[in-house]
């Protein structure tokens, strides 16, 4: 694709990007003008007041837990006072608002074979909810997390793998075309625990999401991959923040989206931290966006800040292309017509993506539901 | 057999300084089976032409009309004149990262003759035509251009040719940028098509060299904007000999 637009690559060190506030009280979250760093892509005014509490009426979201294998689920946990804080004004604000926590155990040595499946589906209102998954040590499983439905909804979800634990855990939001998501995802690594974390974003009014890893122990290996496809009007964004506090892990953020239609809006930031202490570190990051028609716009800034030498290796790449007028002639001259053309295009961008997500019982399901969006089928 | 018919073709395209006239009224019939040989100096109009025919929207055509079979061809979007049986060949094949030559062949296949084509014998198909022009069969899976050198990009639109199989395919400088071997490999290419006899080539190029190999039956001298003396073989001789600037004198 021609590179059309990289709106900015920030050498800002990293340190001013990385969270200031890091607490489990609202008070201690200034009130959000949308003018800060970490807001200002942010439509604030279609949060529907997760950002200044000023929300509708609540309405829980239904969650359902099925194929659980060895896995156990908990639906109403008690809140416990003693986690970390969180480093996000609206996951803070979620936090505040629920009164139980849910809670998906992997035991210790335990490989779950099945994938479990957990269902979060709105019921029109204004939801919170924690969830967490816990991986004990050596436990093994693959966990698919649908949304769905409509709602405004504040998500926060936990992600804590103990040492030598393996853990693929994909968030798909497939919600309804008004459905509002925030939502902070924290993955939390032990001695030579492994998580891939999948993001597949194809619904929402404006979908906010932070997914991020803290490394307990050396030897950790984080995978981020996201899909992401925002139609007219839509608003899709994806925050990472890597923090290489330890020696020897890895980080590795494959990120991408496709535009369709005008006020399409993607916002990718991946903000990568080796600290001093991260020696053997390797990692790399990447974001690629496609507009396919009309006047989206995408938002891409990787930052990446590195306070040592003795890593193995550091990296990051961000381009977006456009499906320009002369592609679409040539693959029209063929007999290809322009609808199909751009189906062409864009099943030929996701494709090594869906390769490397590698999660069979989705990758059929998210090619349908990304053609039914291109196809305009909500 | 199918007739393409150019009458009284003109065409604009939007400069910066307002619209320009590319195409002076154009008369041009290429039958299946007939190969025309349409040859110019640079900047004469030739590839206009061959793009104005294929539809791409940058042109504007003000004048004339272009029938195939009787039916009319500017009334038809670019993929409809294509699936009507125009082809063009491309002097620069577009890159379409992403998607792989197989996907987007069979995507084509599919649309031109209606129905997907039985996949063994397709797979077959594509592989003898690859073979013939000498495309390494790793090219299947690579994007579309993507990466490929101006000798490869000219093969593979040759390939497109084959598989198409167009009643009339216009070759816009298809020679220009390759060396003698490729050459050779694309007019072997070209000639195949050909000897089907169900194929009518117009065969853009300002250089005779082409027609070393591939012969034409009618050959058109363009010069601005339109057609400014047709013969047979002998006249692209006469070019070789003295040049165009015996026809393109004001």
């Amino acid at each position: 694709m021609t590179a059309v637009t990289e709106h900015e690559v920030s050498l800002v060190p990293a340190t001013d990007h990385s969270p200031q506030i890091r607490s489990l009280d609202l008070a201690d979250f200034p009130a959000l003008v949308g003018r800060e760093e970490e807001w200002r892509f942010t439509p604030l005014a279609r949060l529907r007041g997760l950002h200044t509490g000023e929300i509708g009426a609540q309405s829980p979201v239904v969650v359902t837990a099925t194929s659980l294998g060895g896995a156990t689920f908990a639906l109403n946990g008690p809140k416990d006072v003693t986690r970390a804080g969180f480093t996000d004004r609206v996951a803070t604000f979620a936090w505040t608002q629920i009164a139980d926590v849910a809670t998906l155990t992997i035991p210790k040595n335990t490989q779950v074979a099945e994938t479990v499946h957990i269902s979060i589906a709105g019921t029109n209102g204004v939801a919170f909810h924690q969830l967490d998954v816990n991986v004990e040590q050596f436990g093994e499983a693959t966990v698919i997390i649908n949304h769905s439905g409509s709602a405004t909804f504040a998500g926060n979800i936990d992600i804590n793998v103990a040492d030598g634990g393996k853990l693929t855990i994909v968030s798909i939001q497939d919600w309804e075309i008004d459905a509002v998501h925030a939502g902070h995802h924290r993955v939390r690594l032990g001695r030579d625990a492994t998580c891939k974390h999948i993001a597949v974003t194809l619904g929402g009014d404006v979908v906010r999401l932070l997914p991020s890893v803290d490394y307990e122990a050396p030897g950790g290996s984080a995978e981020f991959i996201g899909l992401y496809f925002a139609g007219a009007g839509q608003h899709a964004e994806h925050r990472l923040f890597v923090d290489h506090s330890q020696a020897h892990c890895r980080s590795n953020v494959v990120y991408k989206g496709a535009l369709n239609g005008d006020g399409a809006h993607t916002v990718w930031i991946g903000d990568v931290l080796i600290r001093s202490n991260a020696i053997g570190t390797e990692t790399y990051e990447i974001n690629r966006n496609l507009v396919l028609s009309g006047g989206g716009r995408a938002d891409s800034v990787p930052n990446l800040e590195i306070e040592t030498g003795e890593i193995v290796g550091a990296g990051h790449a961000s381009t977006t292309g456009r499906f320009d007028d002369e592609q679409l002639f040539y693959l029209e001259s063929r007999g290809i017509s322009a609808d199909e053309a751009r189906m062409l295009v864009l099943r030929g961008f996701f494709e090594d993506l869906l390769n490397q997500i590698n999660v069979p019982e989705i990758n059929d399901g998210v090619r349908t539901r990304i053609e039914e969006r291109l196809a305009g089928i909500r | 057999m199918s007739v393409l018919e150019i009458k009284g073709l003109e065409v604009q395209v939007t400069t910066d300084d307002g619209p320009k006239d590319i195409l002076r009224g154009v008369d041009l019939v290429v039958r299946s089976g007939e190969t025309h040989a349409l040859m110019g100096p640079n900047g004469s109009g030739k590839s206009t032409l061959a793009y104005a025919i294929a539809g791409h929207p940058k042109y504007h055509i003000t004048g004339g009309s272009v029938t195939l079979d009787g039916q009319d061809v500017l009334a038809m979007s670019v993929d409809e004149r294509a699936r009507a049986g125009l082809f063009l060949a491309m002097q620069y094949p577009v890159e379409v990262p992403g998607v792989s030559v197989s996907n987007f062949l069979r995507t084509s296949i599919t649309a031109i003759r209606g129905e997907a084509p039985n996949l063994r014998t397709w797979i077959k198909e594509l592989k003898e035509s690859m073979n013939a022009l000498q495309i390494d069969q790793q090219f299947a899976e690579r994007s579309v251009n993507e990466g490929f050198s101006g000798g490869e990009r000219k093969r593979t639109e040759i390939l497109q040719m084959e598989l198409i199989k167009p009643s009339i395919a216009i070759l816009d400088e298809t020679d220009s940028g390759l060396d003698v071997d490729a050459l050779r490999v694309v007019s072997e290419g070209i000639n195949r098509v050909r000897a089907t006899g169900e194929t009518g080539v117009l065969l853009i190029t300002h250089f005779t060299r082409i027609l070393n190999y591939v012969k034409p039956d009618f050959v058109h001298v363009f010069f601005d904007g339109r057609i400014v003396r047709q013969g047979g073989p002998e006249l692209a001789d006469d070019i070789e000999a003295n040049g165009y600037a015996q026809y393109t004198a004001v």
